[in-house]
């Protein structure tokens, strides 16, 4: 099965996110991660969904979705003409010899220590997936605390943009 | 004015002049309203008729239904009400009453979710925050309840918000929600195509199901066949798209319908599939036989439902009635005459009176009586069990008769609040309910409202004393039956009498004409009670 990205401009009203999260467990798709947050039309949220599923299930996802009153439009996202981030935060434990070789690999990833303690670093890094999963792999070595992350949320590349108008004609 | 008083001017706006509905405390200012209005309010028994009768009446008057209840227990009794007429896309608008908005969250009272617990078969609901969205938000409602594919909208009234002042009453005029613009009209290319592959068939055949009532095409069906010559079949939803006595018509497809129509399916080199998602109820007999090699054309007006259950090569998206008007000027006859006849061919007898069991009469000899002595007009209602698959087998559909059911959830209790519904929006038309003894018990409640109001209804019910239909599936499974004997059922025509509603019992064929003849020159509601033995089948 594979992943697809969908970007869904819905109404800011509440309620829009049960609708949403309720229609993919109750029709049995599966959901990798789920971002939303307000566009630049403030009556305006855009979600970022991550999908799981073959071209049946995808089709019926956007439909599904599409017969929703307050989902406004959706398009899927094509991972070569998008950018694609997700933030973690990570929080390892750190001891007197290790600290200096993490704080090596952060340089080396281009993220961030947030915070430090006696015994944790806490690195917030940004990055696609594949990177940030290679940074927690890492980091298993020297024991995770604790990690949070936001979800996948992606933009389109160039001049591309996705209009807040009506919603897309089917078909 | 009163926000409630808004409210009641917003829903004559719509055209509205009978609710169905039951009170409580958190909706009594909209009940103030309604007693200052000129608008019918009709008492049921219990909350979950209300959505039943308001369903039978859109059915019959193409009118949106609407149903009034109180917060929580009022509420949560819609909800069965409210998913069956999702499951058959009936326009519904159900105004619930809810605590009062600054206390929402708190578990008040009453206080019961009903938007996140009807969430999944309301098409939308709205949980109104600010009464000057009322006038907005209720002519929204009745457009999206109506429009596209029909369903039924909730909006749930906070009772602070019904006794709010709103300084002037705007209603707007039009609506424009920008996630939703439904498509009506089908698109012009795809209609070539489907027009094409109607040319190129031999065997072509159409499947009509609840949509082509939903959106009144049965004109345009029937003059859509005359010209192509296209044999029908039908959906349960679909029964009375095309009159039983037009020599296109071939019958009921699914499990439960005619052997001749799910072998025609089966033999078609091209599948004409107007207003239904062919259910697993519908398919269920055909699936694993159709031709694969067949053409699919569908026609519906919610894009979701195509590709759902069925391929389809050709999708058409669009009310039926536009549809149709659209592709019968470009369409030309199609040569039937050998495909029409071997489809004859498949038909059997299907009377075939067993012999006499004593003291019980034949379901399906009760039906095909009624249906020659009924108008040509009349309404029938059937409730769920094998009294349905009999009405639905065995009543003839007319041009202008009207056979309504619950079939997508399958609701008993269904038959008797929608034939209230019915009857009320059809005074003059006469009104029957099929029931079985488990679904009339059901409903049974709904014999007050009959009363109350002097409906002249003929309940008509099948007494076997059993949960008939699911005796029937043990028995075939298991060869053993479990909870589904209703042997000490009460005397209906006692308990009728006790409602001021008159009523006979026949346990045999001959005593039928007469004691319908009866039933249909009385005035006021009837009882006519027939039994039938506990074992009797469903299809043979
Ligand atoms: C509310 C509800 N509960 C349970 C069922 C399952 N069910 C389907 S048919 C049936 C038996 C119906 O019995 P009755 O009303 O006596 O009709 P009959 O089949 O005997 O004609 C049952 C229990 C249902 N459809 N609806």
């Amino acid at each position: 099965m594979s992943r697809h990205v969908l970007s869904v401009l819905v109404e800011n009203q509440s309620g829009v996110l049960s609708r949403v999260s309720g229609l993919f467990s109750r029709r049995g798709y599966n959901i990798d991660s789920l971002s939303v947050g307000e566009t630049e039309d403030p009556k305006v949220s855009r979600m970022t969904i991550v999908v799981r599923g073959d071209d049946y299930i995808l089709e019926q996802i956007k439909k599904q979705l599409n017969k929703l009153i307050d989902v406004i439009k959706i398009v899927e996202l094509d991972p070569q003409q998008s950018v694609f981030r997700e933030l973690a935060m990570i929080k390892v434990n750190t001891t007197m010899e290790t600290r200096a070789s993490i704080i090596e690999i952060v340089s080396i990833f281009r993220a961030n220590i947030v915070d430090v303690s006696n015994e944790t670093l806490t690195v917030e890094m940004t990055g696609d997936e594949s990177k940030i999963e290679a940074f927690i792999n890492l980091m298993n070595n020297y024991g995770i605390v604790e990690v949070v992350r936001t979800g996948l949320t992606a933009i389109e590349r160039g001049s591309r943009h996705i209009k807040i108008q009506t919603r897309s004609e089917e078909e | 004015m009163k926000a409630a008083e808004a409210i009641v001017k917003c829903l004559i706006n719509e055209n509205v002049d009978t609710v169905f509905g039951y009170p409580g405390g958190h909706i009594l200012e909209v009940y103030e309203a309604l007693r200052k209005s000129k608008i019918r309010h009709v008492l049921v028994r219990q909350e979950q008729a209300a959505a039943h009768s308001a369903s039978g009446y859109a059915r019959v008057s193409g009118k949106v239904g609407v149903c009034i209840t109180t917060s929580g227990p009022g509420a949560t009794n819609l909800i069965t009400g409210i998913a069956t007429a999702y499951m058959d896309s009936i326009p519904l608008v159900a105004i619930t009453g809810q605590v009062n908005s600054t206390k929402i969250g708190r578990d008040m009272f009453q206080e019961a979710d009903i938007t996140g617990a009807t969430e999944s078969f309301t098409k939308h609901s709205y949980l109104v925050k600010n009464e000057n969205d009322l006038p907005r938000i209720i002519k929204e409602a009745f457009y999206i309840a109506s429009t596209g594919r029909p369903g039924p909208v909730l909006i749930d009234i906070p009772s602070d918000i019904q006794a709010a002042e709103i300084e002037k009453l705007v209603i707007p005029e039009t609506v424009n929600i920008r996630g939703y613009k439904p498509t009506i009209k089908g698109h012009v290319g795809q209609i070539k195509r489907a027009v094409k592959a109607i040319s190129e068939s031999k065997r072509p055949l159409i499947i009509a199901g609840g949509g082509v009532l939903l959106s009144h095409a049965e004109g345009e069906l029937l003059s859509f066949v005359e010209k192509t010559g296209i044999p029908l079949v039908h959906t349960l939803m679909g029964k009375g798209s095309l009159p039983g006595d037009n020599r296109h018509y071939i019958g009921m497809i699914g499990n439960h319908g005619f052997s001749e129509a799910n072998r025609a399916v089966a033999k078609a080199d091209l599948l004409i599939i107007i207003g239904t998602r062919v259910a697993d109820r519908a398919w269920g007999g055909i699936s694993d036989q159709t031709n694969e090699e067949a053409r699919i054309i569908h026609i519906d007006v919610d894009p979701a439902e195509i590709g759902k259950n069925v391929g389809t090569h050709i999708p058409l998206v669009g009310d039926a009635r536009t549809i149709l008007t659209q592709m019968i000027d470009r369409v030309d006859r199609v040569d039937t005459d050998e495909w029409l006849k071997e489809l004859k061919s498949f038909k059997k007898e299907h009377i075939k009176r067993k012999k006499e069991k004593a003291g019980s009469i034949d379901p399906k000899y009760v039906i095909e009586t009624i249906s020659k002595k009924l108008d040509d007009n009349a309404v029938i209602v059937a409730d769920v069990g094998q009294n349905q698959i009999w009405a639905a087998r065995h009543f003839e559909d007319k041009i202008g008769r009207r056979f309504l059911t619950s079939g997508g959830l399958g609701t008993m209790g269904y038959g008797l609040p929608a034939a209230v519904g019915a009857k009320i929006a059809a005074p003059d038309r006469q009104v029957v309910a099929v029931v079985g003894d488990g679904g009339f018990q059901m409903s049974l409640y709904e014999l007050g409202t009959i009363s109350q109001n002097n409906l002249d209804i003929i309940i008509l019910l099948f007494n076997n004393s059993r949960l008939g239909m699911v005796r029937e599936l043990q028995d075939r499974y298991y060869g053993k039956t479990n909870a589904v004997d209703l042997d000490k059922n009460p005397d209906f025509i006692k308990l009728c009498d006790a409602y001021g509603i008159k009523g006979v019992r026949i346990n045999s064929d001959s005593e039928l004409e007469d004691a319908f003849e009866t039933a249909i020159r009385h005035k006021g509601p009837f009882l006519l009670e027939c039994v039938v033995d506990p074992n009797e089948s469903t299809i043979l």
